[in-house]
Parts: structure tokens; sequence; C-alpha cells
């Protein structure tokens, strides 16, 4: 058996100009622990952002769509909207949160989707054998999901001009943190479908089937009281509802309207005539993140 | 002293469903070795490097990386370990640098030591230039060398090479194997690789030859070749059929003519050629010795070339990556 010696190992016609042996520099990788899983979850988050920092067209047509919403389908239909429109309130300021809601759900799902491609192009493998536990890494992608998404959100929040909503720091404030929740929980969904799904297109087509009616059913293009039955049961299902009814909150309760427009535009979820607080509603929502979280962890976790 | 082997399997087994990937090997890898899993597609390699490396769950049998077990101390193996897989594993997106500084906060390099070592790592590998371009312009050997170049950041004890060169033209496979071969001189590390290319094996200290998920042979490449025993010694005269007759007369070795040459295989081929021009009474030529090469130890010990094998795997393969393509519009 040869147990190999310095300069052995090395050919004459070796095109390498090596310089003398100064030694490798030693690096003492440190113990597993709750530092290290910080810093491995903050490089997958940071990854998300230069990545999507690098992607400008991704930027811009994601975009699209939500302007589309809003200023198109928003003014188009503003003439026929306004017979039932409080007077004062444009059809766009009504259909703002929504379209805000909007904004961020293909970007989260499409964060998580790269997932999907980082496990075809081998970039997975390059995360899942770190020395590091398997809730940082799904964790700093979730993050950085939600931060991107978020990012998203706030290029529409700076529009809000256009919708006839004022500057308001303490609403956007409110919005920009019911967004990052809405964006975390969508990109825990994406990221826990994932974690199952190995083809691109499969998961594109999954989010298609699961995006557009989940925001048609939300309530976020029309108010959610005064809706037949079928369509009443389907909205109270519809997890997005949860979010997008505070966000509308947000956004009516900074407007100078009467108390009875703000019932029209803003009826709020009832369950059986039970007015759903804001508070229980986002409760939810974070719960539903939280639990999606630990699935996907759990998935994400296993070994051959 | 007696250093602790680097790697230490016993009697795995890896089942796959019904499918038997790794059929009960063992075998230890000494520190500082080159250790080369030698084998056809599907005989089992990957699989066993995946089990090595942690991704995947022996089905019996245990594995010692670095001096732990590799199931139960998984984070600390991998700690130790730079993996350098068959597909490429690199963010295409991200510049060579930003792959490796994504790499060294997953393994939680040290920040004070990380700009030198990034530094040194890049230059092993000849990249120091293109370390701020995006990897996606980088061609297919620059990729793989910053491959080795990521898996050896955090200095690990043991470096995984699957299949280091599939994929890549002679050229750039021959100066992939000068920086490992370099590497092996700067750094204290011992290499374990996968290969099914024969001339590439002759490059480890030992190999292990793995057919159908077991292992067939283990030893030095020149035991192995040594093995499988005689030179073959090709030698062109004037008259063939005379030299024949002759060479069997005084040698008592029967020769034959292939490739127009009288052909006959001998111990000790380099010694017998001077005995052959001294007592032969007629000119020669030219005359060739041939070691047996590990095509011919593979075949010796599986009853067919790697070729062979490699064939009908070929075929599957390319059928799989039009799929992929196919795939991904």
């Amino acid at each position: 058996m040869a147990v190999d010696t310095p300069g052995e190992a090395t050919t004459a016609d070796d095109e390498i100009t090596a310089t003398s042996v100064a030694g490798a520099i030693r690096v003492a990788v440190p113990e597993k622990g709750l530092r290290q899983d910080a810093r491995a979850a903050a490089i997958v988050w940071r990854r998300e952002l230069l990545r999507f920092k690098a992607d400008r067209l991704r930027m811009v047509s994601s975009l699209i769509q939500p302007v589309l919403f809003l200023l198109v389908l928003g003014t188009g239909l503003s003439s026929l909207a306004s017979h039932g429109m409080p007077p004062g309130v444009s059809f766009r300021t009504f259909i703002y949160p929504g379209v805000l809601a909007m904004s961020v759900l293909f970007t989260s799902m499409f964060s998580a989707g790269s997932i999907v491609w980082d496990r075809e192009f081998g970039f997975l493998r390059e995360m899942l054998v770190a020395p590091v536990s398997r809730s940082a890494i799904v964790v700093g992608k979730c993050l950085g999901g939600a931060t991107v998404a978020t990012i998203q959100g706030i290029v529409i929040l700076i529009l809000a001009g256009l919708a006839d909503v004022p500057y308001d720091p303490v609403m956007f404030l409110v919005l920009i943190g019911e967004l990052l929740l809405l964006s975390f929980t969508l990109t825990a969904f994406g990221v826990m479908m994932a974690a199952r799904i190995s083809q691109m297109q499969a998961f594109m087509a999954l989010t298609q089937m699961l995006v557009m009616p989940l925001f048609f059913l939300s309530g976020a293009l029309y108010p959610l009281n005064r809706l037949p039955a079928w369509l009443t049961v389907l909205t109270r299902i519809d997890p997005l509802t949860y979010i997008v009814d505070p966000m509308r909150s947000a956004v009516f309760s900074r407007l100078s309207l009467s108390p009875r427009a703000v019932s029209v535009l803003s009826p709020g979820v009832t369950w059986d005539g039970w007015r759903v607080p804001a508070g229980l509603s986002l409760g939810m929502v974070a719960a539903m993140g939280a639990i999606m979280l630990a699935v996907a962890i759990a998935e994400f976790s296993k070994t051959e | 002293m007696i250093a602790e082997p680097a790697v230490q399997v016993e009697g795995l087994v890896k089942n796959y469903g019904d499918v038997e990937a790794v059929r009960g090997i063992g075998f230890h890898v000494e520190p500082g070795e080159t250790f080369g899993f030698l084998g056809p597609n599907g005989a089992g390699k990957s699989t066993t490097i995946k089990i090595l490396c942690t991704l995947a769950n022996p089905t019996r049998g245990t594995a010692r990386v670095a001096g732990h077990d590799v199931v139960t101390d998984r984070d600390t193996v991998r700690r130790n370990i730079g993996l350098v897989f068959q597909d490429t594993t690199l963010d295409n997106y991200l510049t060579g640098e930003q792959n490796l500084r994504f790499h060294a906060d997953l393994y939680g390099v040290p920040r004070s030591q990380l700009g030198d070592r990034m530094n040194q790592v890049l230059e092993m590998v000849n990249l120091s230039e293109r370390r701020a371009s995006v990897v996606g312009t980088y061609s297919g050997g620059m990729k793989r060398r910053l491959e080795i170049a990521r898996g050896l950041l955090h200095a690990p004890r043991v470096l995984f090479l699957d299949e280091p060169t599939v994929g890549l033209d002679p050229q750039t496979r021959s100066s992939i194997w000068s920086y490992i071969t370099d590497l092996k001189r700067r750094e204290d590390i011992t290499i374990f690789l996968t290969t099914h290319y024969m001339d590439e094996a002759e490059n480890c200290d030992r190999i292990a030859i793995i057919d159908h998920g077991q292992i067939v042979a283990i030893d030095t490449p020149e035991n192995l070749k040594a093995s499988v025993g005689k030179d073959r010694v090709q030698i062109s005269t004037d008259d063939d059929e005379s030299a024949i007759a002759e060479i069997k007369q005084r040698f008592g070795i029967d020769a034959a003519v292939h490739e127009r040459q009288v052909t006959f295989s001998v111990e000790a081929g380099e010694q017998f050629v001077p005995r052959l021009f001294a007592e032969l009474d007629r000119p020669i030529r030219s005359v060739n010795v041939a070691r047996p090469s590990l095509d011919d130890v593979f075949m010796s010990y599986t009853g067919r070339t790697i070729r062979d094998t490699e064939a009908t795997a070929n075929d599957k393969n390319r059928a799989r990556m039009m799929a992929m393509r196919g795939g991904r519009g």
C-alpha cells in the first residue's frame, strides 16, 4: 500500500508554476451552533437579494400585472363601478389594497420555486451538505423570498398617489408589516411544495393553478358582504382573505370617509355575522406560515 | 504515530427499493492517500460517495470519515469534508467570489481568515483574475476548478471528488489533474475520488475496482497491473514466420501475429528485451513493450471492459439529457 509522500504526486510536465509550499492556511471551522445557523440563514437570505438584484427583467415583469390591474382595470371599470361607490372615492382606491397583495403573490412563489431550479442545477446540494441545520437554510430562504417580494410591494406602495391613497407613514408601516407577513407565509407555502416537486414546469403549473383562485376569492377586487352563499363560503375559506381584509382596513381607516362609506367599501370578514378582528386575521395567517415553515423544514431534513 | 484512517467502511449496504446499489463493501483510506474508486456508471460509486458525504444513510454497515460516524456524527463529518460533485453545484448567477463567500458562511469559515484563504484557493486553481466574473460566463473547466477551490475553502481533511473530470475535453481533464496533484502538494489532505477513466485511476495511490455494487479488487495501480501478469511485447521482423518459430525454440514462448506484428506475453518484458536482441539470430526492426493497463485489470476481474459497460449506460444518459432539456423550456 502506498502512502503518498510529498513530491511524489508532482508530475514533471506540470504546467502550474508552483510557488513554494507556504502551507495551507489552517481554517478552524466552528462547532455547530445557533450563531453558525444564523450566519448560514443570513447568507441564504442575502443570496436571494443578490439574485433579485441581478434579475431586473424579473423585477419589471412581476410589476406589470399589479400595475395593469391598478391603472387599466381600475380606471376602465371606474365609470361602471362608480354607481356603487360612495361619492369621492375612486374604484382604484378600492382595489388598491388588493393589488398590493397581488404584487407579492407571484414574486413570493417564484422565490420559493427557485429551490426547484436549485435542485435541478445542483446548487441545492451545496446547501444541503453544509454543516448547518436545515432549518437555518429553509428560514433563510423564506425570509429572502419575503424580503424580495416586499420590495416589490413597496414599489406599488410608492404608486399610492395614483390610487388617491395618501402617503401616510403609519399606514405605510402597517402595510409593509402585512406585506412581509403575507410574503413570508406564501414563500413558506411555496418552499413546502418545492420540497416535493422536482420539475420547474410542474411547480409553475401549480402556482398558476393556486395563485389566481386564491387572489380572486380573497375579496381583493370586491367587498365581502352581500355575496351569494357559495361565494361567501369560498371567500371565507381562502387564507388570502384574512390578509387582504386587514390591508384594506389599514388603507380605509386613513381616508377621511363617513363611517357609512367605510362599511360599504370595507365591510370586513364576517363569520355568520361576527366580524373577525384584524388581530385574529393576521394571527391566523402567521400561524399558517409557521405551520408551513415547520413542514418545509421537516421535508428538507429527510435523508435518503 | 498511528493515524486514524481517513475513511473506514465496513459491510456497507445500500438498497433503493429492490435495487441493491451497494452490496456489502469494506475498505479503508489512509490519511494523505489519494484513493480511487474505479468502475463503470451504475457500479455503486456515487451511492458510496453519497453515504460517505452524509447525503444518504446506509441500509446496513458503518462508515467513518475523518474518525466520525457518517450517521451518528453527521455534522462533524460535514465540517471535515470537501465535495466536488459530478454535476456542477455552483450558482451561475453569482460571481466566483460570491459563490465562495456563500460557502464560507455556510461552513462558518472565520471572517478574519476568509480573505487570505479565498485568495489562496483561487490562486491554486488559477482563477484569481476571474473571481469577479459571473460563473455563468465560465467554461466547463473553469467551473470545475472553482468547485475544487470551493471544496477546499474550509480546509477539509478529506476531499471527495465524484468524477472530477467527467464531461470535460481531454486537455481540460489533464489540466484539472495537474491542479489536483498540485493541491496534494500544498494541502495536508486525503483525496477520495471516483472515476471511470482508466488513465485517471493511475494517478491514485490505491484503487478499488467496483462492479455491481461490490469491490472486486483493491490495491495500488502497480500491484493491480502486476496481478494481471505479463507484459505484452511486439516486434517487427523481416520474416515473422521464422521469428515465431525461433522464439518458440529458444525461449519456449508462443508468439503470434497481431496487428501485423509478432506479439507475445512475457513477465518483466523490459528485462526480456535485451535477451531477445542478444539471442535472436535475425535483425529486429522495432520493439514495443506494453505494461498491462488498468483496462486489462478491469477486464481480468470483471470479464469485460469499462467501455463495454458504458455503451448502454451512455444511451440512457443521452435520453435523460434530452428529457431534461425538453423539460426546462
